[in-house]
């Protein structure tokens, strides 16, 4: 039974084990929008490949049903799902030409041969190849090959489009310029992505709408700056960014604003996230960048910190300082130019706001 | 700035090709020292018994031991007709001194036995001859010789014995070829009879093309499975592919002996089962289907291993990627696996043939009649009728014959191609 929801891709209720014992993804719920770029993001072993894999076709779903435009595809074997992919390591066929691969899915479709030739010279101009349709994939460098998947998985101009870490393979400068392309193809070709990553800078960078994996279950589901700046729960905290963490209890909740009674008996404000109760324990999730040190005026919360290494990266000073117990707190200080005279084991006053800082569920 | 004519020097003047030359000179002494005894071992054991196997298939010495005299002078016969007296009085003589001669390889039998290759039947002719010959005291000769025997007014016979006193002979390869020389000395097909070689040669590259096909059949489904199992579940199929290898090649064929003869397991198991009758016992072994199943059975890892290793290093996605793109798992599998096994095929295939083509123990345990290949020919000219010049010129044509499927398949596939493991 589905209802119309125009959703471009519909995971409802869906369970997935491997071997009878272990839930590897737990009761799955989510709505890809039509057009949307929609990440799974999550450390491997979280659940957000075999997702993929569910909805690519080929693992089948031990429970729920995934829907595919509103239409249930649980039975619908890969290759009749109409998905476009593009894998970890590319899995461009060697043994035929960067054109014959582009070709591959057309002459499967049965597509005659002169509209083949067109549409493949069109997508290996669109990724900016359009000489190398002769060459082999081995004589292609690590991008170019990156950009062959990607055209031959559009070219067959598919609603959909899966990624599975697909810049795993490239290193760093090559992998922030890719980011910025496969970006740019999405906005102009308006295809939905649901793309797969541990990377969390690529998941922010590229992606309308970020679902963070772990433990089978989406931690969150949010657009990437919604995710940095208001994490639900100390995990996701913990996986998108730098984050300083506070352990105590919560003594008073006054709206939106708690109360934590740190376990140095300091006491500090912050912003109720995931508590619930007088009493609870909680972790207090704070941003390195929003620490300010020795501040001028006045803030909610005002602690003292004994510097114990300064690193300085260019346009920033990172300072490691013991903070209320924590002897990993970090305060990132942008370089404006005013050096500062600060030494190590000096003794300092660091601030923040109440509302920058997040009580969240506590970790160990 | 240096023109590009001019060689690039370094530092210190030297040309650099020299100075490089110089620091990886002692690696590659070194190599060369690593390898040496390999290469020596090469040397006495492969390529100078093949060289001793090309050089007695056309060496043909007999007529020169046994008949010296005679073998340089009539060369000078041409071959027409009867040859002149004065040729046979040196044959006769030379013949009375070579029946005292003990020396192996010098005797009268070794040319009678070197003419009876050519004249089946005349081994007698040249010892009964040899034993009177030291009674001929006076010509003519030729007469003398013909009263003792009428064959001897056989041109034929002449032509033969010129032949046989050359050092040199293509008739091995004749023979190896199932041709001969007629009374006229032209090369002509053998007798029907006696045409033995050529088709057990077209019947073992027929048997190994079918072994081939059948355990490319059989290997392939398995050799899939093993490279997609979990390491655990293929490495203890693995074993059981393998441990054909730790069993001794007797112990298996002679297994295969059991299981199939007529009272053996298999046919006991159909008679149990009503299949056949128990007076309608299936004749497997000791035939062409006893060859062909045994030597299937040992040469199958051949054909697993190279295969395996290839697709092993394929990963899926290649094949979910061309699933995702809309192509039906028959489709997927002949334009994108298939063709990517191809390197494992033809190593396999090759190794297979190959190893086929001079297999000799199976088919000469369980070959019967019908199922023996050119190599138990090889065998036996080597240890019963002791014609080691026939069996070197029948060696060599297999090894000729190898060379040439070697030689097709690089063009086929390139043997850069070739993956064997």
């Amino acid at each position: 039974m589905s209802n119309i929801t125009g959703a471009a891709v519909r995971f409802e209720k869906v369970q997935k084990s491997y071997d009878g014992e272990v839930m590897v993804v737990k009761d799955l719920n989510l709505d890809v929008a039509p057009g949307e770029f929609l990440t799974m993001l999550g450390p491997s072993g979280s659940g957000k490949s075999t997702c993929l894999m569910m909805l690519a076709g080929f693992e089948p779903a031990t429970n729920g049903e995934i829907y595919l435009n509103d239409k249930a595809i649980n039975s619908v074997p890969p290759n009749k799902r109409g998905i476009g992919m593009v894998f970890q390591n590319y899995a461009l066929f060697p043994h035929m030409s960067v054109a014959e691969n582009l070709a591959f899915p057309l002459k499967v479709r049965g597509i005659s041969g002169a509209d083949i030739d067109k549409k493949v010279k069109r997508a290996l101009e669109m990724v900016e190849l359009g000489a190398f349709g002769n060459r082999r994939p081995a004589q292609l460098s690590g991008g170019q090959q990156q950009r062959v998947a990607v055209a031959r998985a559009l070219v067959f101009e598919p609603d959909l489009i899966l990624m599975d870490e697909p810049l795993g393979a490239l290193d760093k400068q090559l992998r922030e310029q890719m980011q910025y392309e496969i970006k740019h193809i999405h906005e102009n070709l308006g295809v939905t992505v649901v793309y797969v990553t541990h990377d969390q800078t690529e998941a922010l960078t590229m992606s309308d709408r970020v679902a963070v994996f772990e433990d089978g279950i989406i931690q969150q589901l949010s657009p990437p700056d919604e995710l940095y700046e208001s994490p639900q729960n100390s995990f996701v905290a913990q996986f998108i960014g730098e984050n300083n963490k506070l352990s105590g209890k919560v003594t008073a909740i006054n709206g939106k604003v708690c109360e934590v009674l740190l376990d140095d008996r300091t006491s500090v404000k912050s912003e109720a996230v995931n508590v619930s109760a007088i009493g609870d324990r909680t972790t207090i999730s704070l941003r390195p960048e929003r620490v300010e040190v020795e501040p001028e005026v006045s803030m909610d919360n005002m602690l003292s910190g004994k510097i114990s290494e300064i690193l300085y990266l260019g346009d920033h000073l990172r300072i490691v300082m013991e903070v209320a117990g924590n002897k990993e707190f970090i305060a990132k200080v942008r370089n404006r130019g005013e050096l500062r005279p600060l030494k190590k084991d000096q003794t300092i006053t660091v601030g923040w706001a109440a509302g920058d800082c997040k009580a969240l569920d506590p970790v160990a | 700035m240096s023109d590009s004519t001019s060689p690039i020097l370094t530092a210190d003047g030297t040309p650099l090709k020299a100075k490089l030359a110089q620091t990886t000179r002692r690696l590659r002494i070194k190599a060369l020292l690593l390898t040496l005894p390999l290469v020596i071992f090469i040397i006495i054991t492969f390529v100078l018994p093949i060289g001793q196997m090309l050089y007695r298939s056309v060496h043909n010495p007999t007529g020169i031991m046994v008949t010296p005299n005679f073998a340089e002078a009539i060369q000078e016969w041409d071959g027409e007709g009867l040859p002149d007296d004065r040729f046979v009085e040196i044959f006769v003589k030379d013949l009375a001194l070579a029946k005292k001669n003990r020396e192996i390889g010098k005797t009268v039998g070794n040319l009678a036995t070197r003419v009876n290759y050519e004249i089946p039947g005349s081994r007698s002719l040249i010892t009964s001859t040899a034993r009177k010959a030291k009674n001929i005291k006076e010509g003519p000769y030729l007469d003398a010789l013909i009263k003792i025997n009428k064959k001897w007014e056989n041109p034929a016979m002449w032509l033969t014995l010129q032949r046989a006193s050359k050092e040199y002979t293509a008739s091995f390869y004749l023979a190896a070829l199932d041709r001969k020389y007629d009374d006229k000395g032209d090369i002509v097909m053998a007798d029907e009879l006696y045409q033995i070689y050529i088709p057990i040669l077209m019947k073992t590259l027929w048997l190994s093309a079918v072994i081939t096909l059948l355990c490319f059949i059989l290997a392939y489904p398995v050799s899939y499975l093993l490279s997609t199992l979990p390491m655990k579940t293929s490495n203890l199929l693995m074993i059981l592919v393998l441990l054909p290898f730790w069993t001794s090649l007797l112990v298996r064929t002679t297994a295969w002996i059991a299981m199939l003869q007529t009272e053996g397991i298999v046919n006991d198991f159909m008679v149990f089962l009503g299949v056949i009758g128990d007076d309608g016992r299936i004749q497997m072994i000791y035939n062409m289907t006893g060859t062909i199943i045994a030597m299937v059975h040992i040469l199958l890892p051949f054909m697993i291993l190279p295969l395996y290793s290839v697709m092993k290093t394929i990963p899926p996605s290649y094949m979910r990627a061309a699933k995702s793109m809309g192509a039906s798992t028959t489709y997927a599998f002949t334009k994108v696996y298939f063709p990517q096994t191809i390197p494992g095929i033809a190593a396999g295939t090759l190794l297979v043939f190959i190893l086929a083509i001079g297999y000799y123990i199976t088919p000469a345990l369980v070959g019967g009649n019908d199922g023996l290949l050119i190599s138990n020919l090889i065998a036996g000219h080597i240890k019963s009728t002791l014609n080691w010049s026939l069996g070197a010129a029948l060696g060599t044509i297999l090894l000729a014959v190898v060379l040439v499927f070697y030689w097709v398949y690089n063009k086929l596939v390139g043997v850069d191609n070739l993956k064997f493991g």
